[in-house]
């Protein structure tokens, strides 16, 4: 039987984008708006959460989904802050995926909630390709990183719309060239807001919280109190 | 490594596209990946012989198009080619842009079949 060319111009991951695509319809008709924190092993993913938990959920309705490949110590200290918190262990699986959110919002009434805070698997490679339905993806990166770090991994600096510098408050005592990694920030993804921040000491969480809830008020212009 | 799971989907695509075809073995993937899909393609082709494994995809070749990043340009409006992955400016003017053209696609192009 001889050859022949089939046509096709399918998206490898269409099936998560369209997943995806579903879960930002739901998200918006609930009037919740959606973070994907994703960033390398140890950025600080776990402790800008559990405070932004805590301060936010003050005046808003807050929640968060935890990807680990293993263990629910990150669920078990985000539980603390007294937010709603479901743990997903993708096993073996080195990011998440639309699939995985969709089946761990069973039963939630996403209509409660303001903000949804999705901790992504510690990495700086896969989370980039998938889509979780997410308003805003935030790349964290610590100040013991390396200030090359975005030159490393640009695709996920460049599919981020904010860059949250962890730590701040122990920059000087690992030599952080701040400006430098402003600059190489800004080579891989020109624009890219970047926020100063730190779970322990001053400058604390202001612009980071300040950030979201600008974000928020813009996605829904019209369920935010003035 | 993600790739095992692209190429996953990967076979599953063309497993049903071929078979929708009428088709009963494919002999060969085309794809397009972009230099900022995420995708490192040695990873890929590796994974894509295990993904095919038992399906009528195993054996087929795969030939990958690698597709640079274009940026547009607002200084020159034009749409400019970048090098690398690493300078989001304009290789002609020096003007920074995060005005993506080309560069995050994955996805396949067609399938030679049987």
């Amino acid at each position: 039987m001889s050859a022949r060319i089939l046509e096709v111009r399918h998206g490898i991951l269409k099936k998560n984008d369209e997943l995806a695509r579903g879960l930002r319809a739901r998200f918006r008709e609930a009037g919740v708006f959606v973070v994907n924190l994703v960033s390398g092993p140890g950025a600080g993913k776990t402790a800008l959460l559990e405070k932004t938990l805590s301060a936010l959920g003050k005046d808003h309705a807050v929640a968060a989904l935890v990807g680990d490949l293993a263990t629910e110590n990150d669920a078990t200290r985000l539980a603390r802050s007294g937010a709603p918190i479901r743990q997903i262990s993708t096993g073996t699986t080195c990011h998440l995926e639309a699939q995985m959110i969709g089946d761990a919002l069973a039963g939630w009434d996403l209509d409660a909630l303001d903000f949804l805070f999705i901790e992504n698997v510690g990495n700086l490679v896969c989370p980039a390709s998938y889509d979780l339905g997410e308003d805003l993806r935030a790349v964290l990166f610590s100040v013991t990183e390396g200030e090359d770090k975005p030159l490393k991994y640009p695709t996920i600096f460049n599919s981020a719309d904010v860059a949250v510098l962890t730590k701040i408050d122990i920059a000087g005592a690992v030599d952080f060239d701040r400006a430098l990694a402003v600059h190489n920030i800004h080579e891989v993804r020109p624009g890219l807001p970047i926020l100063d921040s730190s779970a322990r000491a001053e400058p604390g969480l202001d612009a980071w919280l300040a950030f979201l809830k600008t974000k928020r008020a813009e996605a829904f212009p019209a369920t935010t109190p003035a | 490594m993600h790739e095992l799971s692209i190429a996953v989907n990967l076979v599953d695509v063309a497993v049903r596209e071929a078979t929708e075809a009428g088709s009963e073995q494919v002999s060969k993937v085309r794809l397009r990946i972009g230099a900022l899909s995420g995708v490192v393609r040695d990873a890929l082709e590796f994974s894509f012989d295990i993904a095919a494994g038992g399906t009528i995809v195993e054996g087929a070749a795969l030939e990958i198009e690698e597709l640079p990043v274009v940026i547009h340009c607002p200084q020159c409006d034009a749409d400019r080619e970048l090098p690398d992955v690493f300078r989001f400016r304009c290789p002609v003017c020096g003007t920074p842009s995060a005005d993506i053209r080309q560069g995050k696609e994955l996805e396949i192009t067609s399938l030679e079949i049987q």
